[in-house]
């Protein structure tokens, strides 16, 4: 870890401010994930922004009957609050399905969002990574790649995203909202917050430099069967090979998202209007541009399947 | 003591403190933070400084040039110890790698710096700044690839034959030929190696986490150059090891060179990614397996081959160990090959040999059941054999595999099991039960003690024994007690210093047995001194119990024959040659049940049943403990342990506890452990048998027979993930 200053933010825009005039300054919220990048030297800040006291800590409704979910609010918390488990328990289950009590307990609503992949060799410095270290190469490609990404992906990253929250946020058409270093707000729908590697992997998603996550808005809620199913190796604590977070209306109709297989959570409305005709029709269109390695192309033929148990399991 | 015939009725034998439940007499320090492990010896007038590793970048090659002049020049370093600076070190006697590497690199991770500063986080820091200008070299990397290239290794036995296998392989009506894997393992245990090295003169103190005490004082003295005499080790509580700390590693040599280096004590913690690559592994087998038999499911010929890697100088993993002693068979044959691998270190994990071997014979004796068309259970006990099939002249001490086989299947419902695979459903889960037989050898290692008594009562002990989470302090505790008829609360127990008589060590399920056998020997001396000082002629009939010395109608207290400046002995137990003309070895069955996930191919066990026959046990709560873990390491090694190899660049790429999977609370519902009530003279005054590893040896066949039981797909390569069994799962509706 390398030496860095720090100072505790008393309010967004200043925060906003402060990254973006300091030259290597990075927010911490949770900092389940930053403290270890920074341990291994993966992240190297030289100045942290501490947000845990802007009071962005708090659920409330918003006028279109939604809620909006303050940037801080930490995972337990919110997969605790009733109204997320009445209307929205997509995201309930989808939260207790990641990392392990005590990582909840710190992990924060934005944190997670911009979370940073697993890929092995992101995480190890003596290795080629282009995300970590653009045009470096990518390891993966021709290495362990079991755990990465099938689509999405580029010939210079196949890391994959590793929220279970996020997955359940794309289901419900969450939008995350900001502050920009000018002061000003902005919102972008959590489709539009991810980018994919393509030629430039390092860059993970469209916030600019110093914007601010303040809280992420969930529309009114949508009913439905909600259904979360994470795969995985072990029962517990591990990320998902592959998820699928689902909402089903008793017509049939509805909307899946999958996490595990891309450098975002994974939807595609197109293939939402297949959900009718069935798993295999609707894995068809998520998959079209598909480009597995030979190590986890077994997750494409697991995507199906789940699916497939998701939607009996809607049926009831 | 000379223990070389069999054991007669003894003091042990009275079982009102040997054999009884009692909790961990160091439990109370562990729940309450007082155990104080390695990293955390503190002494406030003591500054410390902080050491911390470099590691080669690289798996194979040379460094050309290190250029530490920026981590020398960072904030708060006192030192940078380099193998340029110090030039070669000679490697101990149990050591295949080099610890601190030269100009040569064997593997990646190997330690080649260690930078010393005033805190842990500027040492880590600087450490980052060491830039080193490699010569890299082509490696091999691959078991697999290299297999052909693999040769005899030179010593042990590499071989074995009895009778005509190819002719009565050949002849035999009914015949399996199959090929297993089992991966790369790590020990994966909780506490990381971590020591601290403190000079004085020419007088070294290290603080470590070491299962074998002796070992490491001898290895170290051996690696720095001096003399062992001045070398002082202490162990006393070790956070696991599972095998990877039975030999000198890199962090008590880096502790040792920073300290010198930086005139002040140092402590020096591997970081949790060392853990695979700078220490050692259990190294990966392919296995194939050949068993012929008649239609009344004799085997006429059974034969096991292995092969496995590891670095110039190393050993094979001997997988085919259990093969030449579990089933009867008159023509058989057994060979290991070894094939040169540029990979980190192979060398001994929990069960050595047999946990590997029995992963790949104990799937092998379940297809060979199923072609014969005979349950499992009954198959293996039709080839039940009382000696050993390759000289039938030398019987088993005591074996009762049978025994473990029929209690097992009683006591956990096998009748319940499905005989044909896939056929049973509960919901979404597919439903099967598997079994296995579970073996592994008893080994006998000579153990010293030394017992004092003082004028309170108090006995106290004292054996370079180690603790490793295994329950050592309350065995030796309750032997103490039993053996001067004191209370257990009347034991202190030091273990994991060289000041002290060197014992077994904790490895190769050999520690519980034999140390407290050391102990026995000990008291045995104490036993005599007391009685001749309290003027007991005829010690015969000698009774100590309640804190007194008995014979006839004479008692005297115990404590007026420690006087006031109290007694000592000290003794050692020492093995003649029971082990030769006996075959000693641990036996078990494993019965397991799994749901299989008909859509995800997930498998998640449902419960466990392990039926031991070990010999006495010394304390049912610490033998359960060691059993239900050896349980879980083996649910591990089947659905989830592996070492990923990235056969380009040569290491372990899943280095950390998120991507090498260790089985936790919610995969583990259900266990059950029945130990059958048996003693076995021959193997020491104790009667006992190891029980820690035996545990272990077996589960993972039997998850993956009870995951063919639930599917019907039979999966040879371990791990058995999903990925393995997903194309073969039924057609979702």
């Amino acid at each position: 870890m390398r030496a860095f200053s720090y100072e505790r933010a008393s309010t967004t825009e200043a925060a906003a401010k402060a990254a973006a005039t300091k030259e290597g300054a990075k927010f911490i919220a949770g900092g389940t994930n930053l403290l270890d990048l920074m341990k291994l030297e993966i992240e190297t800040p030289t100045h942290l922004i501490d947000v845990n006291e802007l009071g962005l800590d708090q659920i409330e409704p918003t006028p279109e009957g939604g809620l909006r979910i303050g940037a801080l609010v930490r995972n337990t918390d919110l997969a605790a609050d009733e109204r997320i488990r009445r209307d929205y328990q997509l995201l309930s289950r989808a939260l207790l399905a990641g990392a392990s009590g005590q990582l909840r307990n710190r992990a924060t609503t934005a944190g997670n969002l911009l979370q940073r992949t697993r890929c092995p060799y992101f995480y190890d410095t003596n290795q080629p990574c282009n995300k970590r270290q653009p045009g470096s190469g990518c390891a993966a490609l021709a290495g362990f790649s079991r755990q990465l990404a099938v689509v999405g992906v580029s010939d210079a990253c196949i890391a994959n995203h590793p929220s279970d929250m996020a997955v359940a946020m794309r289901a419900l058409d969450a939008v995350v909202e900001t502050v920009q270093p000018d002061g000003t707000p902005r919102s972008v729908p959590i489709a539009d917050l991810h980018r994919l590697p393509g030629d430039t992997p390092h860059i993970e998603h469209v916030l600019e430099r110093g914007e601010l996550i303040t809280a992420v808005v969930l529309p009114k809620p949508v009913g439905g069967k909600q259904i979360y199913r994470k795969v995985r190796d072990r029962a517990s604590y591990a990320f998902a090979l592959v998820s699928v977070g689902a909402v089903i209306q008793p017509d049939g109709t509805g909307r899946v998202a999958v996490g595990g297989i891309a450098p975002k959570p994974w939807r595609d409305e197109a293939a939402d209007g297949e959900l009718p005709n069935g798993a295999k029709a609707v894995t068809a269109k998520l998959l079209t541009d598909a480009r597995p390695t030979e190590q986890n192309a077994f997750k494409l033929t697991l995507v199906e399947r789940t699916l497939s148990a998701v939607l009996a399991e809607a049926r009831g | 003591m000379k223990f070389d015939t069999p054991a007669t009725t003894n003091p042990i034998d009275q079982l009102k403190v040997v054999g009884q439940p009692i909790h961990r007499i160091d439990g109370p320090l562990k729940t309450t933070g007082r155990a104080i492990y390695a990293y955390e010896w503190h002494d406030p007038n003591t500054r410390y400084a902080y050491g911390h590793v470099v590691g080669s970048a690289i798996a194979k090659g040379r460094i050309r040039s290190m250029d530490v002049t920026a981590a020398r020049s960072a904030p708060g370093v006192i030192a940078v110890v380099t193998s340029d600076g110090i030039g070669e070190l000679k490697k101990g006697e149990f050591n295949t790698a080099k610890l601190f590497g030269g100009t040569e690199i064997q593997h990646y991770h190997q330690a080649i710096a260690v930078v010393v500063a005033e805190t842990f986080e500027e040492a880590r820091a600087a450490a980052q700044l060491v830039k080193v200008d490699y010569a890299e070299e082509k490696g091999v990397f691959d078991l697999a690839a290299a297999r052909d290239t693999a040769v005899k290794p030179e010593e042990d036995e590499p071989d074995s034959a009895v009778g005509d296998f190819d002719g009565a392989f050949s002849a035999a009506v009914v015949k399996l030929d199959q090929t297993y894997t089992t991966p790369d393992q790590s020990h994966a245990m909780m506490e990381p190696h971590a020591s601290i090295a403190a000079w004085n003169g020419d007088e070294l103190t290290v603080w470590t986490s070491s299962q074998m005490i002796d070992w490491w004082r001898t290895d170290l003295a051996t690696t720095l150059g001096i003399d062992k005499e001045k070398v002082h080790i202490m162990s006393p509580f070790i956070g696991g090891g599972f095998g990877v700390k039975l030999f000198l590693r890199s962090d008590a040599v880096l502790a040792a060179l920073a300290a010198r280096e930086a005139k002040r004590p140092v402590k020096v913690a591997l970081p949790r990614p060392f853990l695979m690559n700078n220490t050692t592994h259990r190294p990966a087998t392919i296995q194939r397996i050949r068993i012929g038999a008649g239609r009344d499911g004799k085997i006429t010929a059974i034969a096991h081959e292995s092969w496995s890697g590891d670095l110039p100088g190393g050993g094979p993993e001997v997988a085919v160990q259990q093969t030449r002693l579990l089933y009867a068979g008159e023509n058989r044959m057994t060979a290991m090959r070894l094939a040169t691998l540029d990979l980190p270190e192979g060398n001994a994990m929990r069960a050595p040999g047999e946990a590997p071997g029995m992963m790949a014979l104990e799937i092998a004796m379940d297809e060979m059941a199923e072609k014969l068309g005979l349950d499992p259970v009954e198959f293996r006990i039709i080839n039940d054999t009382q000696v050993d099939p390759e000289k039938p002249e030398r019987p088993f001490s005591h074996r009762d595999l049978v025994g473990c086989l029929r209690t097992g299947a009683e006591r956990f419902g096998w009748q319940e099991r499905n005989k044909q695979p896939g056929g049973r459903r509960d919901g979404n889960w597919l439903v099967g039960l598997g079994v296995a037989s579970a073996f592994r050898n008893n080994l006998l290692v000579p153990s010293g003690a030394r017992v004092r008594l003082d004028r309170e009562g108090v006995v106290s002990v004292e054996t370079d024994m180690t603790d490793i989470g295994t329950g050592s302090y309350t065995i030796i505790a309750q032997t103490a007690a039993e053996m001067l008829g004191v209370p257990v609360d009347k034991v202190a127990v030091s273990l994991g210093d060289s000041r002290f008589p060197v014992s077994s060590g904790s490895g190769g399920q050999f520690g519980g047995n034999c140390s407290t056998a050391g102990v026995y020997a000990a008291c045995v001396k104490l036993r005599e001194a007391a009685a001749q000082k309290l003027g007991f002629n005829n010690a015969d009939d000698l009774i100590f119990a309640d804190g007194e010395v008995r014979s006839g109608d004479r008692r005297m207290p115990l404590t007026e024959a420690a006087g006031d400046e109290g007694l000592v002995a000290e003794d050692s137990i020492e093995f003649g040659k029971l082990a030769e003309t006996h075959q000693q070895s641990t036996f078990g069955a494993h019965f397991v049940e799994v749901g299989v996930d008909v859509a995800t191919g997930e498998t998640r066990i449902r419960r466990m049943l392990a039926v031991c026959a070990a010999g006495r046990i010394l304390n049912p709560i610490t033998a359960r403990s060691q059993v239900i873990g050896a349980m879980t390491m083996g649910v591990g090694g089947a659905l989830s342990e592996e070492l990923v190899v990235d056969k380009e660049r040569g290491f372990f790429v899943n280095h950390d506890l998120a991507a090498y999977e260790v089985p936790v609370h919610a995969d583990i519902p259900h266990q059950e452990v029945i130990f059958l009530d048996e003693t076995d003279p021959t193997s020491s005054p104790m009667k006992a048998k190891g029980i820690a590893e035996l545990g272990l040896c077996g589960v993972a066949a039997a998850v993956a027979n009870a995951i063919y039981n639930a599917t019907g797909v039979r999966v040879r390569d371990y791990p058995i993930t999903l990925d393995k069994l997903i194309k073969d799962l039924p057609e979702l509706s």
